[in-house]
């Protein structure tokens, strides 16, 4: 559809958003990404079923991690949209990538050798 | 088997707030089985303590390891001495775990991750419930198969209480009452009757209450004959 949409957003392709695991996405937030989020097929809509929903309960774990870590939730979040929606998918990112502009860059700072 | 549940982020964080270089410990027994100290739990609180160290500006190095047991001296053993060049470590064993490292590992610091809590199984994917008390005289058999001991919050053995109320426990809304199970499996088996005697004093020199325990298989202790 050659929409454009924010270049800040890294795309990581997997079969299914079952397939997320939550140390994926905390691995992300340690090394250094501001934001992280999982874009699944629409509830109900699953190939494998029950992915996508398996997708959503690990993300609301891990944005229970990051409130307790004193990091804000709202840096992980998901979605959910049918693989014909383009126009929503640029939506999706443009509106991360503003939400997470917002926030400022990620409290967890690498650090060079001390 | 025995059920755990993880410390908070905050209090494992301040158990090693002054340390560096740290060993995270898992076990594949009990502590994988109900989802809280195997592979996958000791790599989330492990990437969790890194981020946490990394925001408040004094990363620190973590090491992973699991342990086929941590409550058996031939695994504890598989460490070796290696174990004494970290700062300290922390083990998401069970209560065995860090003790059974503490007694092999006697100048090393070990730290327990999990709260250790009932023995018990899971009813549903996730969800572990408390099913013995470890009382050590068995006698679930004259219940119908179902312990009050270990599932009626004062452990009585003659019948529900007063607090009893259309099968909840009074101590919590979400606690069936045992003893309201129990009479009515037995009367639907029409064995009511088996419920009826007066039972004597339950020895529970046999439970906790009796001291630490100890349990001797003595065809397999070595050095008997």
């Amino acid at each position: 559809m050659r929409l454009s949409y924010s270049a800040d957003v890294k795309i990581i392709q997997v079969p299914c958003t079952g397939r997320v695991d939550i140390l994926h996405l905390l691995n992300a937030v340690e090394d250094g990404a501001d934001g992280v989020y999982v874009a699944g097929c629409l509830e109900g809509e699953c190939h494998y079923i029950e992915g996508n929903l398996k997708a959503r309960r690990k993300v609301i774990h891990v944005k229970k991690i990051l409130a307790e870590l004193g990091i804000e939730p709202e840096r992980v979040e998901m979605y959910n949209l049918s693989s014909a929606q383009g126009a929503r998918f640029a939506e999706i990112a443009n509106e991360m990538a503003e939400r997470i502009r917002a926030l400022g860059p990620t409290p967890v700072k690498n650090h060079t050798a001390a | 088997m025995i059920v755990a549940d993880r410390k908070s982020l905050e209090e494992i964080l301040g158990m090693v707030a002054d340390n560096h270089k740290i060993l995270i410990l898992g076990c594949k027994g009990c502590v994988t089985v109900c989802n809280v100290g195997g592979l996958k739990e000791v790599e989330i609180l492990t990437s969790s303590l890194k981020i946490a160290r990394k925001k408040a500006g004094s990363p620190i190095d973590i090491d992973i390891q699991v342990l086929e047991r941590q409550c058996d001296t031939e695994y504890v053993a598989e460490l070796g001495e290696a174990v004494n060049d970290y700062d300290s470590v922390v083990s998401m064993a069970c209560g065995v775990g860090p003790q059974f490292l503490s007694e092999m590992y006697k100048t090393q610091t070990f730290y327990p991750a999990v709260n250790t809590t009932f023995f018990g199984g899971a009813t549903q994917h996730g969800v572990w419930e408390e099913r013995c008390a470890g009382c050590g005289t068995c006698g679930i058999h004259m219940f119908g198969g179902l312990c009050p001991i270990a599932r009626c919050a004062k452990s009585l053995l003659h019948g529900p209480c007063g607090g009893s109320s259309k099968g909840v426990c009074e101590v919590n809304a979400e606690t069936e009452c045992i003893w309201d199970a129990i009479v009515k499996k037995k009367m639907e088996a029409g064995q009511l009757a088996d419920l009826m005697g007066v039972r004597g004093f339950k020895d529970w020199t046999t439970a906790r209450d009796g001291g630490p325990r100890r349990s001797i298989r003595e065809e397999l202790v070595q050095g008997n004959i």
